[in-house]
């Protein structure tokens, strides 16, 4: 039993979603909305599908050899996996941030205008506004302003996450989607991508993989526990984590397994 | 058989100490020999003025710019078609029948030994073609004799930059193309670059590809269409006419010195590389 949330101000919705690596069925029947401006986690233990499920969300499992998508990924009442639209476009509304922080081996500057250049942006001046945007909008803009030529891999890991959050903001996307984006982080980092997380969801709307369920309470509105390709629930963050309505959610959440 | 495992051990490192020896002691012999004929000949007139006599007196000029021309010329067509076919390979398809025969011809295209190349140039270039012997016919076939090495070392360049760099490429809403050039082949750049250098090395030291195609005219080239003799050839001829043996020292020390430098230069580049990525 799968319940569903009533919310009308869905941004994206997943319909009757089955995914396959090669012949093996990943993802089973995934049902799920995700709401305008609001943060919505997925949690579940290791090898249960929530990474494959995010990255679904933006195609990026398209480039992997021998996948397949069955079922309907709405975003703004139009399904992204129709062969009519055109996926490049789709990335570019749907930004992601990775696991493992990932900058180009570039200048802290370039790094964010790689995004805006290959959008077509060639205006000097815009591309320097919106750089220093980003990097406002990702509360990185104090700790690098002065060093914007320096080479990226001389941040440090939160900062270089939060420069990959920058450059994923510059190109002004409605969703961001975040691949566990504190597994590698210290605690201070943490709280501040935490923190930031938060303000981006007023003007944004977020879907997070997290492996750490504090994480998932302490930043969510809505929560979807994974397990072995299911959704197994999905409520409202509060509801998952006081009150949930399956066996296998309190289990996990109550530390019996996983 | 048993022996005695600590013996085992010393003479399998005396052993292999001497295989490396023996080695290093050929090269150097080799290195040092040439060098000791060679560069008591070797001066600024010897390198600035142009051979006299067939070579017996004057200098090397007119072969070093005639080895410069067409290892240049060479170098500017192979490198767009290997880089081509190394991104092709490794970004556009994927491991299928195809590919793996591609590969191969082009592994056994290294395998092929430069006279044949020279043959097949004289046939192709020279007569059918009706080029004569020039620049460009020696170019074209030095061109293909290293299109191998270029391909094989730009794919093993492409193929070591890191996976997520594409992603998060892909992932800002750039197309293939737009990933390959502005993320993907400046990352590769060093790599690809070490894989030129050699090529220009063994396009320098080449003689058995060029003699037949780009035939060994003393006289300094003027087109893309003048036949023209490269060093390696010049010392060949003179070597084997019995010319002057000093001078033909002369040019093969010009011509180690030259390949060492460019041996130098890619290892270092070929370092950074890897101290980039690891």
């Amino acid at each position: 039993m799968v319940s569903s949330i009533g919310g009308a101000n869905l941004r994206m919705e997943v319909k009757n979603l089955n995914f396959y690596y090669g012949r093996s069925l990943a993802l089973k029947n995934i049902n799920m909305g995700i709401e305008n401006n609001k943060v919505t986690a997925v949690i579940g233990p290791s090898g249960c599908g929530k990474s494959t499920f995010i990255r679904i969300l933006n195609r990026m499992n398209d480039i992997i050899i021998g996948t397949r998508v069955e079922g309907e990924i709405l975003l703004d009442e139009q399904n992204i996996y129709d062969p009519r639209v055109d996926v490049v476009e789709i990335r570019r509304k749907i930004g992601m941030v990775f696991q493992k922080s990932n900058p180009f081996p570039k200048s802290i500057f370039d790094n964010i205008a790689y995004g805006l250049r290959i959008n077509g942006i060639s205006n000097k001046t815009e591309i320097i506004d919106r750089v220093e945007m980003s990097l406002k909008n990702s509360a990185l803009w104090d700790e690098v302003k002065d060093r914007l030529d320096d080479n990226a891999f001389e941040l440090s890991g939160g900062q270089q996450q939060r420069l990959c959050i920058a450059r994923a903001l510059a190109i002004e996307p409605e969703v961001i989607l975040f691949d566990e984006p504190c597994s590698a982080l210290d605690p201070i980092s943490t709280a501040k991508i935490e923190e930031l997380i938060n303000q981006l969801k007023e003007k944004y709307t977020i879907a997070i993989v997290t492996h750490n369920m504090q994480q998932a309470a302490r930043i969510s509105d809505y929560t979807g526990f994974f397990l072995l390709g299911e959704l197994i629930e999905f409520d409202k963050t509060e509801k998952i984590f006081t009150n949930p309505s399956q066996k296998q959610t309190e289990d996990y959440i109550t530390g019996r397994f996983g | 058989m048993h022996i005695n495992p600590r013996l085992e051990e010393a003479v399998v490192k005396v052993l292999l100490w001497l295989f490396t020896l023996i080695t290093v002691f050929v090269l150097f012999f080799i290195i040092f020999y040439i060098l000791k004929h060679g560069l008591p000949v070797v001066n600024y007139q010897f390198l600035t003025t142009d051979p006299m006599d067939m070579g017996k007196s004057g200098g090397i000029y007119t072969t070093i710019i005639g080895t410069i021309a067409l290892t240049l010329v060479a170098i500017l067509i192979a490198t767009p078609l290997g880089i081509g076919t190394a991104i092709y390979l490794t970004e556009y398809t994927r491991e299928n029948k195809i590919t793996k025969i591609i590969r191969f011809g082009s592994e056994c295209l290294a395998g092929i030994p430069s006279i044949i190349f020279g043959l097949f140039g004289f046939i192709l270039f020279v007569t059918k073609l009706k080029m004569g012997w020039s620049i460009l016919s020696g170019s074209l076939t030095l061109a293909f004799m290293i299109l191998p090495t270029i391909i094989r070392t730009s794919e093993e360049a492409i193929k070591s930059v890191p996976y997520n760099f594409r992603e998060v490429s892909y992932s800002l809403g750039s197309t293939q193309w737009q990933t390959v050039i502005k993320v993907v082949l400046p990352s590769a750049l060093p790599g690809i670059l070490t894989g030129v250098i050699l090529s220009v090395g063994r396009s320098i030291g080449e003689t058995a590809a060029v003699i037949f195609t780009a035939g060994s005219a003393l006289r300094l080239p003027t087109s893309l269409f003048s036949s023209s003799r490269t060093m390696a050839v010049h010392f060949y001829i003179m070597a084997r006419e019995g010319i002057s043996m000093p001078n033909a020292y002369g040019t093969a020390a010009v011509l180690i010195i030259t390949i060492l430098i460019i041996n130098i230069v890619a290892y270092r580049l070929m370092h950074k590389f890897i101290k980039k990525y690891s």
